[in-house]
C-alpha cells in the first residue's frame, strides 16, 4: 500500500521529506512482513524437527522389529522384545470412551445454557466449565487414584459387574475383579478432561446460531428439542465437530491422569475393567528409566505412533467435515 | 542425545554467567530416587557446614546413567550398579553410599504388619500369578497359627522403571528358577499379572485400597507410612523381620573389598538374621574427569558423609555401609581416580 501511495506522490512532485518518512513507512512493513513470516516459518520447522527426530530415534526399534512391533503385544525389557499393540490399544479404548461419555453430557449442558438455561445461571455454569479445563491434570490423576477409584471399586465397578455378568458378550467386557483403576477409569478421567473443552466451544457455536432462525422455527409450533435437532445442530455442525476433535485429541496425548489411574500394564484384556496402557503413560513410565537404545528407540518409536494416530484423527475430522459440507451445500 | 549436549551447552554458559572465579560451583548430580531423601539431608547440613551446596536431580537411575555418559554432571547415581566391564568401558568408577531394603506391604483386614510370612517360592509364585487366594496351602503352611481369609490376592508393582523393581526380581528371579527363566531381572520387566503403580505412593496406594492386595515399596517408604509389612524366611531358613539390624547383617556378610566395582547384589545373602531384599546405592564418576576439581568437590562431599553422616542415615531408616567398607572405596577412589597429572583427584579424608 505504502508502494502504491510513493509511486502516487513521486508523479506529482511532492517534497523529498515526505518521501523519506513514506520510505522508512515501506522499512517497517518489510520487517514486519519478514517477521511474522518467520513466525510462521518457526511452526513448521519446530513440526518439522518433531518429526524428523521422532523418525530418527525409532529406526533402531522398526529396523530390529519391523512391522511385528505394531502387531504384537509383549513388552519385555528383560528379553528386549518390544511391541506397541498395547499402548495402542489402550490409547484408543480410554479415548473412545472418554468421547461416549463427555459427548453427550458436554452437547447437553450445551444446550442447557444456550437455549433454556435462566440468565442468572448462564454464568455461573459457564465460568465453572473454564475452571474445570484448567485444572492441571496431576491433579486430575491423584484425585483420581485417591478419590474416585476406590468409590469406583466399591459403588460401580459391582454395580455394572451385577448388570452385565449375565449378558453373553457384555459379561466379558465388564469382568472383575473390581481393582478400581483400569481402562475404564482411566477413560471416565480422560472423559471429564476433555468435557470443558467439547462444552464451551459447543456453547459458543450454538451462540452464533441466528436468533431470527430460532425464533421462526418456534413461531412454527417446533418445541424445543425440534429446533436444536433440526436447526442449530445442522448450523452449528462443524464447530460441533472441531470442538469434539479438540477434546478427541486432548483425550490421546493426555499422559500424568492417565499414567495414575489406568493400572499401566502391557497387556490387551477384553474387560475394559482390566489394568491397560496408553502410548503416552507409557513413556512418561518408563523413559527415565529405560537403559539400552533398542528400549529408548522403541519408546521414541510409540511417540512416532501417538503423532501418525493424532495426524489421522485430524484428516478424518476435516475429511468428515469437507463431505458434510458439499452434502449441506446439495 | 543431541538436545541434551544443548541443553548442557546452555546450562554451562548459565553457570559461567551465575558463579564468579571466586565462588565455589555447586556439586551437581542426577540419578536414582531411591537415595533422594537422604543426600538432600546430608547435603542441607554440608551446605551449612561449608557452603557448598548439592544440586542433586532425582531423575531414576536410568536417567543418571545416561547423564553421567552424556557428562552433563559430575557424579551419576544408581540403585542397579553397572557391571565391571560396563564400567570399564565407559572409563567410570562406581562406589555404593547406603544400604536400604525393600519389603512385601499386604492388604488383608485384621493383620497387622509382621503376622504373616512369607518365603521367597511362595512370594515369586504370587507374583506369577500361580498363587490366587490368600488361604492357598503355601501361605497357610507358612502362616499355621493365622486365619487367612479366601480373598484373592491383587498384585500391585511399579509401572515405572525402577531401582525398586531392580532389587525385587532379582531377589525373585534368584529364588525361583520360574521367575528367572520366565520374567527375569530389571528395573522395568513384563509383569506376569497384577496392576502397575507408579512410585512408591502409587504402590501404597494400590495396595492400601484394595483388599487381598500385595506390593513391595522400599523399607524407609514403609517404615515412615506404618505400612502393612510382611516378615520373609532367608536364605539360611531363618524367619527374619524387615529391620535395620537385618538390613546391616546382610550387608556385612559381603566381600566388598574384594569385587571388581562393588557390584555387590545384597539379595539372598546368607546368615541367620539377614533380611532378603536388600540393596546397596550407588554412584558413579570418570576415572579421569575433565574437571577434576568438580569431582574432588563430590568425593569430598561423599568423604564428609561416611565420616559424619551416618546418624542421618539412620534417621530417615537407610543402614549406613560398614566402617571397612568404607576404607576400602577410599583407597579406590586413590587409585582410581586420577587427575590429568596422574595424581588422585582426591587426596584427603
Amino acid at each position: 500500500m505504502v508502494d502504491a501511495a510513493m509511486t502516487g506522490l513521486r508523479s506529482t512532485g511532492v517534497d523529498s521529506a515526505k518521501l523519506k518518512r513514506m520510505n522508512s513507512f515501506r522499512v517497517g512493513d518489510a520487517t514486519f512482513r519478514g517477521l511474522t513470516f518467520g513466525a510462521a516459518l518457526l511452526v513448521l520447522l519446530l513440526l518439522g524437527g518433531v518429526i524428523i527426530s521422532l523418525i530418527h530415534g525409532s529406526i533402531p526399534a522398526f529396523s530390529a522389529f519391523g512391522l511385528d512391533f505394531l502387531t504384537t503385544q509383549s513388552w519385555n525389557p528383560v528379553t528386549e522384545k518390544f511391541g506397541a499393540l498395547a499402548p495402542i490399544y489402550g490409547t484408543i479404548v480410554t479415548s473412545i470412551i472418554a468421547l461416549v461419555v463427555a459427548v453427550p453430557v458436554g452437547i447437553g449442558i450445551a444446550i442447557f445454557l444456550t437455549e433454556l438455561c435462566p440468565p442468572v445461571l448462564k454464568r455461573p455454569i459457564g465460568v465453572a466449565i473454564e475452571l474445570l479445563a484448567g485444572i492441571p491434570s496431576i491433579i486430575y490423576g491423584i484425585w483420581g487414584l485417591f478419590v474416585f477409584a476406590p468409590f469406583f471399586q466399591t459403588e460401580i465397578q459391582p454395580v455394572l459387574i451385577d448388570i452385565f455378568g449375565n449378558i453373553p458378550g457384555l459379561s466379558s467386557v465388564f469382568a472383575g475383579p473390581p481393582y478400581g483403576i483400569g481402562v475404564l477409569t482411566a477413560g471416565f478421567i480422560l472423559a471429564i478432561m476433555v468435557l470443558p473443552f467439547i462444552t464451551s466451544i459447543t456453547r459458543d457455536v450454538f451462540d452464533t446460531v441466528p436468533a431470527v432462525l430460532k425464533e421462526a422455527t418456534y413461531g412454527l409450533g417446533c418445541t424445543t428439542g425440534e429446533v436444536v435437532t433440526k436447526v442449530v445442530l445442522p448450523y452449528s455442525r462443524v464447530g460441533v465437530i472441531g470442538g469434539i476433535m479438540l477434546g478427541l485429541g486432548r483425550a490421546l496425548g493426555e499422559t500424568m491422569a492417565v499414567t495414575f489411574v489406568i493400572g499401566n500394564a502391557h497387556k490387551i484384556s477384553a474387560s475394559i475393567m482390566a489394568p491397560g496402557t496408553t502410548i503416552s503413560a507409557s513413556i512418561a513410565n518408563e523413559f527415565t528409566e529405560a537403559v539400552g537404545d533398542l528400549y529408548t528407540s522403541s519408546l521414541i518409536a510409540l511417540g512416532l505412533i501417538l503423532f501418525v494416530i493424532t495426524f489421522i484423527v485430524l484428516a478424518c475430522a476435516r475429511l468428515m467435515l469437507m463431505r458434510m459440507n458439499a452434502k449441506a451445500g446439495n | 542425545m543431541r538436545l541434551s549436549n544443548i541443553v548442557m551447552a546452555a546450562g554451562l554458559v548459565a553457570a559461567a554467567i551465575g558463579f564468579g572465579s571466586a565462588q565455589a560451583a555447586d556439586i551437581s548430580g542426577a540419578g536414582a530416587t531411591f537415595p533422594y531423601p537422604i543426600y538432600a539431608k546430608w547435603a542441607d547440613t554440608y551446605k551449612k557446614e561449608t557452603g557448598i551446596g548439592l544440586n542433586y536431580q532425582s531423575i531414576g537411575s536410568g536417567g543418571g546413567i545416561k547423564q553421567i555418559k552424556a557428562k552433563t554432571v559430575t557424579f551419576g547415581a544408581s540403585d542397579a550398579p553397572l557391571k565391571p566391564e560396563e564400567l570399564e568401558k565407559a572409563g567410570l568408577v562406581q562406589f555404593p553410599t547406603v544400604i536400604g531394603g525393600v519389603v512385601p506391604i499386604i492388604n488383608l483386614p485384621g493383620i497387622k504388619p509382621g503376622d504373616i510370612t512369607l518365603d521367597g517360592q511362595t512370594l515369586a509364585d504370587i507374583f506369577q500369578g500361580k498363587i490366587t487366594t490368600w488361604n492357598d496351602e503355601a501361605i497357610k503352611k507358612l502362616n499355621p497359627n493365622v486365619d487367612l481369609p479366601a480373598t484373592a490376592i491383587a498384585v500391585v508393582h511399579r509401572s515405572d522403571g525402577s531401582g525398586t523393581s531392580f532389587v525385587f526380581t532379582t531377589y525373585l528371579s534368584q529364588v525361583s528358577k520360574a521367575w528367572a527363566d520366565g520374567v527375569g531381572a530389571a528395573s522395568a520387566v513384563e509383569w506376569p499379572v497384577g496392576l502397575g503403580a507408579k512410585g512408591n505412593e502409587g504402590v501404597a496406594a494400590g495396595v492400601g485400597q484394595t483388599k487381598g492386595a500385595i506390593g513391595y515399596v522400599e523399607y524407609a517408604y514403609a517404615a515412615q507410612n506404618g505400612m502393612t509389612f510382611t516378615n520373609l524366611i532367608n536364605r539360611d531358613g531363618q524367619k527374619v523381620a524387615p529391620e535395620s539390624a537385618n538390613f546391616a547383617a546382610a550387608a556385612a556378610n559381603v566381600d566388598w573389598a574384594n569385587t571388581p566395582g562393588y557390584y555387590v547384589i545384597l539379595t539372598n545373602e546368607p546368615g541367620a538374621t539377614s533380611w532378603p531384599i536388600t540393596a546397596a546405592t550407588f554412584i558413579l564418576v570418570y576415572k579421569k574427569p575433565d574437571d577434576a576439581a568438580a569431582v574432588a568437590e563430590a568425593l569430598k562431599f561423599f568423604s564428609w558423609a561416611y565420616e559424619t553422616g551416618d546418624q542421618a542415615a539412620a534417621d530417615l531408616h537407610y543402614i549406613p555401609l560398614p566402617d571397612n567398607v568404607v576404607a576400602s572405596i577410599k583407597e579406590t577412589w586413590a587409585k582410581e581416580i586420577l587427575g590429568a597429572d596422574g595424581k588422585p583427584v582426591f587426596a584427603g579424608k
